[in-house]
């Protein structure tokens, strides 16, 4: 089955990390990721943007409108993800909790649809 | 004649429904991969032997039989259903590529606790946790368990049915965790028999204090997670609540109304599960991973082995409190070692514990605390102090018997002002 782990960290905590510890964070992130790679169960991932980037889009009977800022304002925001590879639920939880992010942040793990090829 | 056959073969049946329903059901859902697949498969199982029995006699090993019927009844289901949906066509080629096992029965105990560890994932909510192990462990029906809650049936059998959705749609594995996991998930599957045990020994509303079915199912699967997986605190766990169910008859009066532990009347308690419940706690304790529940079994031990609450070892009891403290860190056990040091030190070293545990705020709205400073407020004779810590626990506390309880009490100190 397929995975997306949808990392949400907090973007103002990680904005005043000095640039030492950043590096470190950003290491941490690379060898996940080719330990990821290695073991088969990559996918395909992406970082980010800030959510001050985020436009929310709408269309109505033909009117499209768009609005600032991410869709949901929370706590934590979503800063990337990764697409995996796994088994079964306990699989993909146990890659998800590997995520540094894990750690300060949270993983929201959600499973792909999988349509049958017809 | 016949009819006196198809009685009997009928009861026959009912019985093993009863004994064997969820053991079949558990492989079934292992052979099928599905939840709701394998609950019509075993409907069907047993309907074909009320059909077969009478005219061919019941099969020598009942359980092997239903699982096989159970299994080609589900064949045939989406054999028929797969001429029109291609989703049931996948599912039937993936069946029937796997072979039919020589032996169905092989591994069945182990489909038992594969049953349970799913039913007890920690990625469902607690609530679907507790409502899906009933349902589908203990077979109770949605209505039980809805009535035993106190939920609206329609709301709890939406959280039975999202709860398989999410097992299917998640990828939820059918399977005894890995020995790294096992810690973590049986810490689950632990939780979830004590939340039944408990919502059945201190009923969380209403007017009465106890639901005893639920308490009973609770030991049930207690026992039979020990004999399935006889871990310590599992041992710990069924030891525990044993040892306060053998207390029962003692906690409440013939009114429903709450009897203190050091007033019951201990010639009522359950003698035989009390011992039950002793040998259990020796077992866990000889284990070197002795954990909370093991350490809380222990301590009801003791309180039990006593003739009465002044004859109680309460430096023993303070000492396991304190090595609880220790394997799980809280406010509550904190009050509850206070209480113990009352009874050791006297009710002035007690209260100065607890008072300093309602400093720090965390329990400020849990009412065993301001009951405890009450009582202890009581006993050194400080009645204005008692009575607004009674007052307080009257606003917090949501069961009758408690309630009727603190008003007693709260008239009793009133006539002595």
């Amino acid at each position: 089955m397929k995975y997306l782990c949808l990392i949400y960290d907090n973007e103002s905590e990680w904005a005043k990390f000095p640039k030492d510890l950043q590096d470190k964070y950003m290491g941490e992130y690379t060898a996940f990721g080719d330990s990821i790679k290695k073991s088969g169960q990559y996918v395909g991932a992406n970082q980010l943007q800030p959510s001050h980037t985020a436009t929310v889009v709408r269309s109505r009977n033909g009117k499209v409108s768009t609005t600032d800022g991410p869709f949901v304002e929370t706590k934590e925001q979503l800063g990337g993800y990764y697409l995996v590879e796994a088994k079964d639920l306990n699989d993909a939880i146990q890659v998800a909790s590997r995520i540094p992010s894990a750690r300060s942040g949270a993983i929201e793990v959600r499973p792909i649809v999988e349509r049958i090829q017809a | 004649m016949k009819d006196d056959i198809a009685a009997h073969v009928r009861d026959r049946v009912d019985a093993i429904y009863r004994s064997d329903s969820r053991r079949v059901l558990a492989t079934l859902i292992r052979l099928l991969g599905d939840f709701d697949l394998a609950e019509e498969a075993l409907h069907d199982a047993f309907a074909t032997a009320v059909e077969q029995w009478p005219e061919k006699g019941i099969p020598s090993n009942p359980s092997a039989w239903l699982i096989s019927a159970g299994r080609f009844k589900a064949l045939d289901r989406l054999r028929r259903n797969a001429r029109f949906e291609s989703a049931d066509g996948e599912i039937l080629d993936h069946l029937q590529a796997s072979e039919t096992p020589d032996q169905p029965e092989q591994g069945v105990e182990d489909d038992r606790l594969r049953l349970i560890f799913t039913c007890c994932h920690p990625a469902l909510s607690a609530d679907a946790q507790i409502a899906l192990t009933l349902r589908e462990v203990c077979g109770l029906t949605t209505e039980e368990v809805a009535r035993a809650f106190l939920t609206p049936a329609p709301t709890l059998a939406q959280r039975i049915v999202r709860a398989k959705s999410k097992i299917r749609d998640a990828g939820i594995p059918y399977e005894i965790p890995s020995l790294r996991d096992l810690p973590d998930r049986l810490d689950s599957v632990l939780h979830v028999i004590y939340l039944v045990f408990n919502e059945g020994y201190v009923a969380s509303a209403g007017p009465q204090l106890t639901r005893e079915s639920l308490s009973a199912e609770a030991i049930r699967l207690g026992r039979l997670l020990v004999e399935l997986l006889p871990e310590p605190e599992a041992t710990g766990l069924l030891a525990l609540m044993l040892l306060h169910e053998a207390r029962r008859a003692g906690r409440t009066s013939s009114l429903g109304d709450l009897i203190l532990l050091e007033h019951q009347d201990r010639s009522l308690w359950d003698r035989e599960q009390i011992q039950e419940g002793i040998a259990l706690v020796e077992r866990a304790l000889t284990s070197r991973r002795i954990g909370p529940y093991s350490l809380q079994a222990a301590i009801a031990a003791v309180h039990a082995e006593a003739r009465d609450a002044a004859s109680t070892d309460w430096a023993q009891i303070v000492a396991l409190y304190d090595l609880l403290l220790k394997a799980e860190p809280s406010a509550v056990i904190e009050l509850n070692r206070a209480a113990a040091i009352a009874m050791r030190d006297g009710p002035e070293a007690g209260l100065k514990l607890i008072d300093k545990i309602l400093k720090n705020g965390e329990l400020e709205d849990y009412y065993p605390a301001h009951a405890a400073r009450g009582e202890l407020c009581r006993r050194l004779g400080r009645i204005s102090d008692a009575m607004a810590a009674y007052r307080r626990t009257l606003e917090l506390v949501t069961q009758e018997p408690e309630r009727r309880f603190l008003e007693r009490r709260l008239v009793e100190l009133d006539s002595r002002v």
